[in-house]
């Protein structure tokens, strides 16, 4: 274990980069909470009032909807995570 | 029969072909692939990796008899690919090792939490795979007429074909391959029945549209139905929320952290396509899982109207006689399809009021008439191209989906088992001074060894009660035994060797007991009553995750502070291109040649 090696040419600010990424982490973690254990378990009573098409709000958040938001979370997080990083001038 | 035999042997044939092109040349191709899979390659692959013959012949009809229950599997095995995301699968690829047990061995300075998450890999992946192999021995010997354990031969005679020669080069080439054969396979039939059912070609849009030329909504008819029949109302369930929201979060951070999908995202190039992989990853899941619950709902309304109340006709040469006499006389037989499946002894019927008629009914059926037809859960997706009357080659291709989905997570089990061995216990434990070279021997031994021990658990897995459990223990100890030393190490400097083993055991010896005791052991038949704080084996697994947590947080700041250059080395990690300039940090282990 003694092979790490950092860059010392190009200073890279990884404080303030590790900073942002844990704020947009927690951001878009509470997304999916709210998404899959909020809309589909916890509040699927009250949504369940309301119908999407047929079927009823909250039991289509646990059967489709949820599943939308996680792919739509994801590739936002890979959009926002390349502009950290150009903000940063990190290349992975 | 003859679309069946074709199709599985023109698929196994490319699976054999993509082998041979896909040779591994040193243990870098063999563990990862080079480090060279295009992230959306990765992603496909890591799909047909995911989506086990459970997720492929079971699923929908398991949604289809539990409704609103049922949507545990949805979220559980779709949101955990978020977690793996955010929180893993970039740091993870950042590190640049091989497995998982590296990870923990190295982060943890300490070849005993290496040691303890080879058992916990081990565990899982064993347990896994014997489930697919016997999944491979049912399609063989059902639909194929060959004997339960040749079926299990032939299975592994290909797995070992590219899985040996080829490591994970040879799996991630033949899983998108796989992807392809099942998603074909699952999706065409469910585009034809939503066309029938409701008019739109789209299955999750036909789950929220009206029945054909009816005023009402297939899921409000399918509600109604199964109320009528004395069933529970298809949006409930009789699990309680808290349950529920357990049972969810025991499968969505189970999936995080499987070491057979953790692995996956070691091949792509850099920390950013580990990202973007996952999220392909997911799109091409989706695909499957967002049309899982409209081919559960439409089968049970399908199955109903077409099975309940018609005049059971035997299967045979007779049948389409029998069936056209009754006919004439104004009175509907019992459908084709039911007579066909009925010689596989995936549906059955038992004439308990001796009228003839086939009545489905429900546990509180309003006539208090007996439920006369059983329903394999398979049966929703198997029989879907024959319900949706298409041609016999989409029907022979349902079973080559089946075991496309089986053999490709048996693969991805399969180069967990033999880098486990080959790698972790070998290389980095126990022969420190191994050459390249002989690892990948090892590692290609270790594989070979790893398909026949599979192979002779899924023979006897009949015997091995603890197979058909395989879910709850799988990710239960997943989620509470690996999830938290992983994510403590990267997200917390402080974490350490003390804090990581405690936690690994916290979360490996409860969840194990646990789901024995309320599943195989003396509590079996104990209801929710008995159940700590009412939690089902299935969502233990969360709840022993939090306690992982606290463990591991309390031991470490009780104990002394990793050293520096283990901080360090959690710094280079959160921040890409640090570690190496090209993402690789597995400089010491290059190629052979």
């Amino acid at each position: 274990m003694s092979e790490t090696q950092t860059d010392t040419a190009a200073p890279i600010d990884g404080k303030g980069y590790w900073k942002e990424v844990i704020r947009l982490t927690l951001a878009l973690l509470a997304i999916w909470f709210l998404a899959s254990f909020g809309a589909g378990i916890l509040f699927r009573e009250v949504l369940d009032s309301v119908n999407i098409g047929g079927a009823p709000l909250g039991f289509w958040f646990a059967q489709n909807g949820a599943i939308y938001i996680f792919v739509a979370l994801i590739f936002y997080y890979c959009f926002a995570m390349n502009r950290i990083e150009r903000k940063y001038r990190i290349e992975g | 029969m003859d679309w069946t035999i074709f199709w599985v042997a023109s698929t196994f044939a490319v699976y054999i072909g993509i082998a041979i092109w896909a040779r591994a040349g040193s243990t870098n191709d063999f563990y990862v692939a080079g480090h060279g899979v295009h992230p959306v390659v990765n992603g496909m692959a890591t799909a047909a990796d995911w989506m086990s013959a459970a997720s492929f012949l079971s699923m929908a009809g398991l949604i289809a008899v539990l409704g609103y229950g049922g949507s545990v599997y949805l979220m559980g095995w779709t949101g955990g690919y978020v977690l793996l995301a955010l929180l893993l699968a970039p740091f993870l690829r950042e590190f640049g090792k091989f497995t998982v047990p590296d990870f923990v061995g190295d982060r943890y300075y300490s070849d005993t939490a290496r040691l303890v998450a080879v058992i916990c890999a081990l565990f899982v992946s064993f347990t896994y795979i014997a489930g697919q192999m016997s999944g491979v021995g049912i399609a063989f010997s059902r639909f194929l007429g060959v004997d339960f354990n040749t079926g299990i031969f032939i299975g592994m005679g290909i797995v070992f074909i590219y899985a040996v020669l080829g490591g994970m080069k040879g799996v991630t080439y033949t899983q998108v391959a796989q992807y392809v054969v099942l998603i074909f396979a699952y999706t065409v039939p469910a585009i034809f029945i939503s066309l029938m059912l409701t008019g739109n070609p789209i299955p999750q849009l036909g789950f929220l549209s009206n029945i054909k030329g009816e005023d009402v909504s297939m899921i409000q008819k399918l509600s109604d139905t199964l109320t009528s029949l004395g069933f529970a109302e298809y949006t409930t369930t009789d699990k309680t929320t808290f349950d529920v929201f357990c049972i969810t979060a025991a499968l969505m951070f189970g999936t995080a952290g499987l070491p057979h999908v953790i692995i996956r995202f070691f091949t792509v190039p850099r920390a950013r396509d580990a990202r973007l992989s996952a999220g392909w990853a997911l799109v091409f899941i989706a695909l499957l899982y967002t049309v899982a619950p409209a081919v559960g709902a439409f089968s049970r309304l399908n199955v109903i109207e077409t099975v309940n109340e018609t005049t059971y006709v035997a299967p045979g040469e007779a049948y389409e006689a029998e069936a056209a006499a009754l006919a004439a006389e104004g009175i509907t037989p019992s459908p084709d399809w039911f007579a066909r499946w009925e010689a596989t002894n995936l549906v059955g019927f038992e004439d308990k009021n001796g009228d003839g008629a086939m009545q489905i009914r429900g546990p509180n059926a309003p006539d208090g008439l007996a439920n006369e037809v059983t329903i394999n859960n398979d049966i929703a997706v198997l029989a879907s191209p024959e319900i949706a009357q298409l041609p016999d080659w989409v029907v022979g291709l349902m079973v080559a989906g089946g075991l496309a989905a089986a053999l490709s997570t048996a693969a991805g089990l399969l180069m967990v088992i033999s880098s486990a061995i080959s790698h972790d216990l070998c290389r980095r434990t126990f022969f420190k001074g191994m050459s390249d070279k002989s690892e990948l021997r090892v590692a290609r031994l270790a594989a070979a060894g790893a398909v026949v021990a599979a192979g002779f658990m899924g023979i006897y897995s009949a015997q091995l009660a603890f197979v058909a459990q395989v879910v709850a223990f799988a990710f239960g100890l997943a989620a509470a035994s690996l999830f938290p030393v992983i994510l403590l190490g990267i997200f917390w400097k402080r974490m350490n060797r003390e804090g990581a083993i405690a936690s690994m055991l916290t979360g490996l010896i409860p969840t194990f007991l646990y789901i024995w005791h309320f599943k195989l052991g003396a509590g079996k038949d104990a209801g929710p009553d008995e159940w700590f704080l009412g939690v089902s084996p299935e969502g233990i697994g969360f709840v022993v995750m939090i306690a992982s947590i606290l463990v591991g947080v309390g031991v470490s700041l009780a104990t002394r502070a990793p050293p520096q250059e283990i901080q360090d080395l959690v710094e280079d990690i959160r921040v890409p291109g640090r570690r190496s300039p090209h993402g690789g940090g597995d400089a010491d282990m290059a190629p052979a040649e």
